[in-house]
């Protein structure tokens, strides 16, 4: 299920970049982002509410890779 | 988180308090081995988590070890306020010529243990203060300072005593003091410390309640006196809907969202910080309102956490409304908890517009929970408002609609 009040899109290029993609599951204080061998960067869709609004995904990334959008605005 | 009479003369007598010959019966033969070991009449006391066991019936005595065998089977089925044991503790009967009272509980005013003294035990300590005032001392105590026998001899002074019991006693209330002090108690009672007839003094009957936050750091003795990680030695069982609310809590480190107690009101409550789940609770029943439940949410709890509380709330049938206040925060985030609530509102079935009666948490990222709350048409308040006076908007919100 897709978050309620938030929704995080990772472009595709940091998506495939093993590298880049463990350095979101690094910095996301509440596992947004999951890396499984072989494939793409993952969205945890169940936790994306918990968002802490932190901006360290969007700070550790090139910039417009990663955009947090809240849903209730 | 309350001990059995057993368990708290166990800790007793570790402590050098005295007490009798004793033996805990689990079964008729137990029983009678106990009396038989004691050699003389002996008394039967039910291990409830409760008073009233006398007027219950639920204490007898026994001349003779077939006699206290016959007992057991009468008593072990007695329900003391609702609670039945699984065992029953045989001790020796004892000639009294005198009794006394001493405790040690928290002064909840003062935010100090008060030690309390009568030399008329045996009987409600609230009667004997209002009836005979003369005849209790109350003597507050620092958890700083040591306690000396010089306190506990001007507590015990206090009420009259002199001479040799003054003497005899002073070690015992230094030793209670003590023991309320190392294990971090909220209550050490004996009730009556006993005169025998041939001078000797005896704990009769006592108990003794260890603060449920302390669990942890006593866990060597609670597991060294048999109490299983299960047990929750509550004043009675959780119901359903109170494990559920401890399950909540459990399932996520992150913040409080539990220690939920249920009643039978219709206006649910998601409550908390800092004191504030009393005063709100409080403050809903003074303007006239029944809440459904108490609970406590605080610290940071996670979105999924606030949000299986709220659904929980709202699965009683009764429960119309709920009231979402807190205390003014600084260490939970308001928006995290506005949408943890609105997605349990949402989850449930429910308009979070016509079922959040008020969304009171003053505190860290406001404005941001304010942007949510309006999305969902929540009414909201924030520090301006008092939470008495936003406990008496929910109530006025349930009150209009019935
Ligand atoms: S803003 Fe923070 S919490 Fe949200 S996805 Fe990025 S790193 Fe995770």
């Amino acid at each position: 299920m897709p978050g309620m009040f938030i929704d995080v899109k990772v472009s595709e290029a940091v998506a495939g970049d093993a590298e880049l993609s463990a350095k979101l599951v690094e910095v996301c204080p509440v596992s947004i982002f999951a890396q499984v061998e072989n494939e793409p960067l993952q969205i945890v869709e169940e936790n994306l509410d918990e968002c802490t609004l932190c901006d360290l995904c969007i700070e550790a990334m090139p910039k417009g890779a990663v955009e947090v959008r809240k849903l209730y605005e | 988180m309350r001990f059995y009479e057993y368990e708290s003369k166990e800790l007793f007598e570790r402590h050098g308090l005295p007490l009798g010959k004793r033996g805990l019966a689990h079964t008729r033969e137990e029983a009678r081995e106990h009396a038989e070991q004691i050699g003389g009449p002996v008394v039967l006391k039910s291990q409830v988590l409760s008073g009233g066991r006398m007027k219950a019936g639920a204490v007898k005595f026994a001349d003779t070890p077939d006699e206290a065998a016959q007992l057991f089977d009468e008593i072990l089925p007695i329900v003391v306020n609702g609670q039945t044991a699984k065992s029953i503790l045989v001790e020796e009967k004892s000639p009294i010529a005198q009794e006394y009272y001493v405790a040690i509980t928290w002064d909840g005013r003062r935010k100090l243990p008060v030690l309390i003294f009568s030399d008329m035990g045996g009987i409600d300590i609230e009667e004997v203060a209002e009836k005979h005032p003369d005849h209790v001392s109350q003597t507050h105590i620092s958890t700083i300072l040591p306690f000396t026998p010089r306190l506990a001899k001007e507590a015990i002074g206090a009420t009259g005593v002199t001479g040799s019991a003054l003497n005899r006693l002073t070690p015992i209330v230094t030793t209670l003091v003590e023991i309320f002090l190392a294990y971090d108690l909220t209550l050490a009672e004996i009730n009556p410390l006993v005169r025998l007839e041939d001078g000797r003094f005896l704990v009769l009957d006592g108990h003794i309640d260890l603060e449920a936050e302390a669990r942890d750091k006593h866990s060597a003795l609670v597991e060294e006196l048999g109490i299983g990680a299960d047990e929750t030695r509550q004043a009675r069982p959780p119901t359903p809907f109170e494990t559920a609310g401890a399950k909540v809590d459990a399932s996520d480190h992150r913040g409080v969202a539990g220690n939920v107690v249920e009643f039978d009101g219709d206006l649910g409550l998601v409550i908390g910080a800092g004191g504030g789940s009393l005063t709100l609770f409080d403050a809903v029943r003074k303007h006239g309102g029944r809440p459904a439940n108490y609970c406590e949410i605080g610290g940071n709890p996670s979105v999924k956490k606030a949000c299986e509380l709220t659904k929980l709330v709202l699965s009683k049938p009764e429960v119309a409304k709920i009231a979402v206040m807190m205390n003014v925060v600084s260490n939970t985030r308001v928006d995290i908890v506005a949408r943890g609530v609105i997605k349990g509102v949402v989850e449930s079935g429910r308009d979070p517009a016509e079922t959040i009666t008020i969304f009171r948490i003053p505190g860290s990222w406001e404005e941001e929970g304010f942007k949510i709350l309006e999305r969902y048409g929540v009414e909201y308040c924030d520090r301006s408002v008092s939470m008495y006076e936003a406990a008496g908007r929910a109530v006025a919100k349930m009150q209009a609609e019935s």
